[in-house]
């Protein structure tokens, strides 16, 4: 966990006040309504069908124990009992009324948590793996490097103000779980042949109405230039960006008309004058920053201990542990993602009570650390393979240990037209009825590793473009209509999907999603061909062929 | 539905003004007392665009009663109720589609 | 309008003139781009200060060459949500080596005075009355600021140094 000091808390004291004093002025009058929203924006505070929403920022994915309760009790205090976790490692609360909101954020600052730069045209909250700190796969903790980032984005006075939003992930494992390539920037941390940390650096990659796989602009970016390289991006996007049409304002489409070339060009030029000024990364820094994140003192333990041997004998555990354990640089420990995706509820949703219960796992197995990753779903990153059934028994008894993490029913979706203002149809219905579809667990085992992700407008907050199957919602003469689409990926082979054909009614979704899937099983060259390597090895036309026969 | 206050405004059947409420973000409707009300009952129908191009106008004379002000299509049932006249609001009206996690 | 230099509020001697306007003799001045590159080479001339309203679409290397026949800059903010004065201020500050007033202009409105001193405007004119009144609190807000910028505050990554960790929990 990387622990707050006086001056954090400091600053979110003052930027609550400094919110508490805007809601004033807006509900005097004295701010206009276009002058108050990229306001609170920058707050987190959207305005949606229903009621206002916050969007509140896990940096890095990680929370505390206390932090999580905390969140719980907004959601008990000034919500409806729940919240929505987001594919950015964000969490949104759906019903907060705007004259509540200076509290409820006092309450969350308490403890170090807020919704700063979640929304508005600024660096955004940065993200990272899921896994970080506890995988044995990574180079470097990437939280070191997206705190650094935080605090050098937080209310930047060059770049609070950019053409359009902007997002940083950062990998630092060669598996990709930060979906880094399709972010307007993204970072893959590895050391170079002689054994010195740094960057791959790309940008220009994003979803949306154009969406791109970023480009590399530099090959290794030495960490200590971390901040002075951004810096020289984020300057040339601020002036060159465009500015007369919100639709190609994102960074990609600068890199796009320039080309990625002259971009990476004007960069180099702007952070040679830069490199070795104010943003230099000292080894004193680095090491300061690093020294804040304390780690669990992980006891050497056995690997797949009798405890759990014994408990892999129940076929329920052991479909549980099948797919929500995983690999923990430490022996005897494990990582343990928590699946949100109970078959026909919101993906993403918890409830006050579940966040509690995952809340009290963390304090009694996991040295009080919970993760959130774009997928969804929460983590518990640390915790002793000998505890995994106690864990499981509490999750299950929760409604949080539904074993289909990676599978169909884990489904990726926006809150769509049932909560959002800019949407054209509705995402969560649809994820929660092919979720039942696929609920057999036999079935959903078959089938095997399958992301299917589903957005309610183009604006692709479902990240469909790199679902391997994409579910997107349109409007048709006010009817709500999807368009499928097939092998998109998020990982380090970050590709989009392929359109498979003319978009469907709401209605045929789950029976097309069916089959497709039907026709990938009698397509697959074995059961270890996973559905995004049949479809790279055969294309879409197969598929387009069964699918569209039967409807 | 794209966002109702980018859509050029073709009145072809009954509509009314709606938005939301400053203070708390519930949807509201413009009624015929130049006021806004939770209730879509209480909200002015209007059945031609340059009607409704006054009681937007009207609705957008002041921002701090209520926000994001624009034309939506109503539909009068059978017994002279308002019903909302899409999807969105009626997912407006009536809350989200599914069930809420409790 | 109001302006504020420095933190206070001052007179503004700078008379603004539209391009198809005569500049009056012996005052200072404040002129759009057009007329100022058509000029320039005249204008080294003119017996009184001369500023320049450079906009935000232009680099701002390009001014270069004038700088020591500037006695102003202005740099514009169209709408406030549109922040390439930011940058083109850090450049002239930290990159151009301006060391004379710089003003932004345009819609300038409170909640953005604290971005515009931190990168390098020491001259406000705020739109609203009320934003002028309210400059001393706007820009003191705050007491802790992440980055390095060109007001030269220090920023946390380095305040940090040397101290240990307080308020660790177990």
């Amino acid at each position: 966990m990387y622990v707050y000091d006086e001056f954090d808390r400091a600053f979110l004291a003052e930027r609550v006040a400094e919110f508490r004093d805007q809601v004033a002025r807006r509900l005097s009058g004295a701010l206009s309504e276009d002058e108050f929203k990229p306001l609170r924006l920058m707050n987190g505070v959207y305005l949606q069908l229903h009621a206002y929403m916050l969007r509140v920022a896990i940096p890095y994915g990680t929370l505390s124990s206390d932090q999580l309760r905390r969140l719980a009790y907004v959601a008990r205090t000034y919500d409806r009992g729940y919240g929505h976790f987001t594919t950015r490692q964000n969490i949104q609360f759906n019903w907060i009324k705007l004259e509540d909101l200076p509290d409820a954020m006092a309450a969350l600052a308490e403890v170090g948590v807020h919704g700063i730069q979640t929304s508005g045209n600024c660096i955004r909250n940065v993200t990272t793996d899921q896994w970080a700190g506890a995988t044995p796969q990574e180079f470097d903790d990437p939280r070191i490097w997206a705190e650094i980032l935080r605090q050098y984005s937080t209310l930047h006075p060059e770049f609070t103000y950019l053409p359009r939003k902007f997002k940083i992930a950062i990998t630092a494992a060669p598996k990709d779980r930060a979906a880094t390539k399709v972010h307007d920037v993204g970072l893959r941390l590895h050391r170079n042949e002689a054994g010195e940390l740094g960057f791959e650096v790309l940008v220009g990659g994003g979803l949306g109405r154009t969406p791109f796989v970023g480009k590399s602009v530099r090959a290794f970016l030495p960490a200590r230039h971390l901040l002075s390289y951004i810096e020289a991006i984020m300057r040339v996007y601020n002036q060159y960006g465009r500015r007369d049409n919100i639709y190609k304002a994102r960074i990609k489409i600068l890199v796009h008309e320039i080309g990625a070339e002259a971009f990476a060009k004007a960069v180099e030029a702007e952070w040679e004058a830069i490199r070795d000024g104010a943003l230099h990364l000292s080894d004193e820094i680095i090491a300061d920053i690093r020294s804040r994140f304390l780690y669990p003192d992980f006891q050497p333990r056995a690997d797949q201990p009798a405890a759990l041997a014994t408990a892999l004998e129940d076929p329920a555990f052991a479909a549980w542990h099948r797919n929500s354990v995983h690999p923990h640089k430490v022996p005897g420990h494990a990582i343990v993602t928590v699946s949100l995706k109970a078959i026909g509820a919101p993906p993403g949703d918890a409830t006050a009570d579940q966040m509690e219960v995952v809340a009290a796992l963390a304090d009694d197995f996991g040295w009080r650390e919970i993760r959130v990753g774009h997928e969804q779903n929460l983590c518990l990153p640390n915790v002793a393979q000998e505890d995994l059934p106690a864990i499981w028994r509490r999750l299950e008894a929760a409604g949080l240990a539904t074993p289909n993490v990676n599978h169909i029913s884990d489904i990726i979706a926006c809150p769509g037209l049932d909560y959002c203002a800019l949407a054209n149809a509705r995402a969560i219905p649809v994820a929660q009825e092919i979720a039942k579809r696929f609920a057999d667990l036999e079935r959903s085992r078959t089938i095997g590793r399958l992301h299917v992700n589903i957005s309610g407008c183009i604006n692709a907050c479902g990240h469909h473009h790199v679902g391997h199957i994409g579910i997107l919602g349109v409007e048709k003469n006010g009817q709500e209509f999807y368009q499928i689409t097939l092998g998109g990926r998020a990982d380090e082979h970050a590709q989009l999907g392929t359109l498979l054909g003319p978009a469907v009614s709401y209605e045929q979704v789950p029976g097309l999603i069916e089959d497709v899937v039907d026709t990938y099983i009698e397509l697959r060259a074995g059961p270890d061909e996973l559905f995004i390597d049949t479809v790279a090895r055969l294309g879409v036309e197969p598929f387009k062929e069964r699918v569209y026969a039967a409807h | 539905m794209a966002s109702p206050q980018q859509q050029k405004l073709k009145v072809n059947g009954p509509v009314a003004v709606t938005a939301n409420r400053l203070t708390d973000g519930a949807v509201v409707w413009r009624t015929a007392q130049e006021d806004w009300s939770p209730d879509l009952a209480d909200a002015l129908i209007v059945t031609t665009a340059d009607q409704a191009i006054a009681l937007l106008a009207s609705a957008q004379k002041r921002d701090t009663d209520a926000v994001g002000a624009y034309v939506a299509p109503v539909v009068i049932e059978a017994d002279g109720a308002i019903a909302p006249g899409n999807l969105r609001e009626r997912i407006r009206v009536a809350g989200p589609t599914f069930e809420l996690p409790h | 309008m109001r302006l504020i230099e420095n933190g206070k509020l001052v007179e503004d001697r700078f008379a603004r003139v539209p391009d198809d306007e005569a500049l009056p003799e012996g005052a200072p001045v404040l002129i759009g781009i057009e007329r100022f590159l058509r000029d320039a080479e005249a204008l080294k001339d003119w017996p009184a200060p001369v500023g320049v309203i450079w906009p935000n679409n232009r680099p701002i290397a390009e001014i270069a060459p004038y700088l020591p026949q500037i006695a102003l800059i202005a740099l514009n903010f169209p709408s406030f949500r549109d922040g390439r004065a930011y940058s083109q201020a850090r450049l002239l500050r930290e990159r151009l080596g301006w060391a004379g007033p710089l003003r932004a202009v345009g819609n300038v409105l409170q909640d953005q005075f604290l971005l515009m001193q931190r990168s390098g405007f020491d001259q406000i004119q705020p739109v609203k009355a009320a934003d002028a009144d309210a400059f001393d609190e706007a820009v003191h807000r705050y007491t802790v600021f992440y980055q390095p910028a060109t007001d030269r505050r220090p920023s946390l990554l380095r305040q940090r140094l040397g101290r240990s960790v307080s308020g660790v929990a177990e």
